[in-house]
């Protein structure tokens, strides 16, 4: 798509989402889904980020407010289980973290170049509440 | 659909604002989204009194000015609509940067411009200062010279933009009290006629096609925004005037009356011509032919299509004339006047080009009088007989106080 020339696109700077028919979209996973090579959920659109979420999964407990709260519909979660974050499309903006309830937090803001299982070994403990 | 038909006489005393309303009426417009400005408020004002007596199964939207006015319909276009609007001056120039998105976005918007001055000074009648600012928007532009045309021009404008080889906006450019204020006799067409000519919308990447989800208004950078720009300027400069020309044709063939891309009169054997635009075309054409029983063969070329414009076509109207004046009905604001210079382009490259000069007239709705047009007439003349041009090449018609002259 990138080398193509002017006169081979479609008029008016319009993008189509997907390719052919569709009709039952909001019920079809992403993965499921027929994104056409102008949506933007085939492209990488998070090189801008400085900092990435880590995902811990032992102590998530699946409430899905990171994936409600999440701008960029990053979170994936299927079957209201948190699953993990789609790194082409998070632009590390914090919400997440932010909104995550869990004692210790399930997820954490690390530099980009921060090693998952590095970090993930050294997850912070427990807080005890002060009396 | 449920609504009333008008019964409309064979001819009715319409001015140009009515006659512009009654059309969108009968094109059965889906969506106004209007921002009243004289000297067009009747138009969106009469479309309105349409919806609101049951002529007319649509939606009249008032916005808080003109730049949502044309984001208004640049909304219901893309959602999938017959959309038209109307405006004038100040409220054409803050639509100014939504007109670029219209065209762009491919949307078949139609606009009606009543031709107005721009301020400072605020002035509210006619000139085509308004007209000129929205030259390079990459709208199709289409110029009436009376009521008649104004009615006749709209149902060319939606026929022409909708057309999917097309999908470009086109406004409808008539001047402002002269035209959109003057009472004349407008043939009209039934309604079933009428809507005949125009036929249902077609949608195309209408964002109410649920199956088919698009997105417009998209953003590209220095990778694809040159690509764009071009197909535009491509479509506009190979695809519009043969449709322009077919749906002239195809209205000749419905009404009778006759409308083509550059209006020639007297053009055949004509040694001084002028070049101009809206009402003066009528007033040159009556002069040219008072001049012809004097002895000079003097003829017109009105410009009915302005944008896309037609080169070739005045190439053609002008390569026979030995002096020709353009007037520019517009401050040119430093520079020679759009007309002069849109002539001289197409001129340049000839083997045997007439000689070239430029007046800038009636600005501010000051009349250009016949007398004016005489005097201009006998001026070519004189250049003809000398074989050079003999005034400055630019110079001001009607002004108060000594000649204004540069160039």
């Amino acid at each position: 798509m990138a080398n193509r020339g002017w006169d081979e696109f479609e008029i008016g700077a319009m993008l189509r989402s997907f390719d052919g028919v569709s009709n039952d979209i909001a019920t079809t996973q992403q993965e499921d889904r027929n994104y056409s090579q102008s949506n933007s959920f085939v492209a990488s659109v998070a090189d801008w980020r400085i900092e990435k979420p880590i995902f811990a999964k032992d102590f998530c407990i699946d409430c899905q407010f990171c994936w409600i709260y999440c701008p960029d519909m990053s979170i994936i979660a299927r079957d209201k289980k948190m699953i993990g974050v789609d790194m082409d499309h998070c632009k590390g903006c914090g919400i997440c973290v932010e909104v995550c309830p869990t004692n210790p937090k399930s997820l954490l803001m690390f530099p980009e170049h921060a090693d998952e299982e590095a970090e993930l070994a050294k997850w912070p403990a427990k807080e005890s509440k002060e009396k | 659909m449920a609504f009333d038909k008008m019964e409309l006489r064979d001819i009715e005393v319409w001015d140009g604002n009515h006659a512009a309303a009654q059309a969108l009426r009968q094109c059965q417009i889906d969506v106004v989204a209007a921002y009243p400005i004289t000297p067009s408020t009747p138009i969106v004002e009469g479309y309105a009194k349409f919806l609101a007596d049951g002529y007319v199964e649509g939606e009249f939207v008032l916005v808080e000015s003109e730049h949502a006015a044309m984001s208004g319909c640049i909304g219901a276009a893309a959602a999938g609509g017959r959309v038209a609007t109307a405006t004038s001056s100040q409220g054409y120039a803050l639509m100014v940067e939504t007109l670029y998105q219209a065209s762009g976005m491919r949307l078949p918007i139609v606009l009606n411009v009543v031709n107005r001055a721009l301020a400072a000074p605020l002035n509210v009648n006619g000139d085509h200062s308004d007209m000129y600012l929205g030259r390079d928007s990459g709208w199709i532009q289409l110029n009436a010279y009376c009521p008649q045309d104004a009615y006749d021009l709209n149902f060319i404008a939606f026929r022409v933009a909708e057309d999917h080889g097309v999908r470009l906006p086109c406004m409808v450019h008539q001047d402002g009290f002269m035209t959109s204020h003057t009472a004349q006799g407008v043939k009209t067409m039934t309604d079933d006629v009428a809507y005949s000519f125009v036929g249902d919308f077609k949608p195309m990447n209408d964002m109410l096609d649920f199956e088919h989800p698009v997105t417009h208004g998209v953003q590209t950078e220095e990778d694809w925004h040159f690509e764009h720009k071009a197909r535009q300027h491509n479509d506009l400069m190979t695809k519009v005037m043969p449709k322009v020309q077919a749906a002239f044709d195809d209205f000749e063939k419905l009404t009778g009356r006759k409308y083509n891309i550059v209006e020639k009169y007297d053009m055949d054997d004509a040694d001084v011509a002028v070049v101009c635009m809206g009402t003066s075309v009528e007033t040159a054409r009556e002069v040219a032919t008072e001049m012809r029983a004097k002895g000079i063969k003097a003829g017109v070329v009105g410009i009915r299509v302005i944008r896309p414009f037609p080169f070739f076509e005045i190439q053609e109207a002008l390569k026979g004339a030995k002096a020709i004046a353009t007037l520019d009905r517009s401050a040119p604001g430093g520079a020679p006047g759009m007309l002069f210079n849109e002539m001289a382009g197409c001129l340049f490259n000839l083997d045997k080009r007439p000689l070239l000069s430029g007046k800038i007239y009636g600005l501010g709705g000051r009349d250009l009088t016949k007398k004016h047009l005489v005097d201009l007439y006998t001026e070519l003349q004189a250049n003809v007989d000398a074989g050079k041009v003999l005034t400055p090449l630019q110079q001001f018609i009607g002004v108060r106080g000594p000649k204004l002259s540069f160039l």
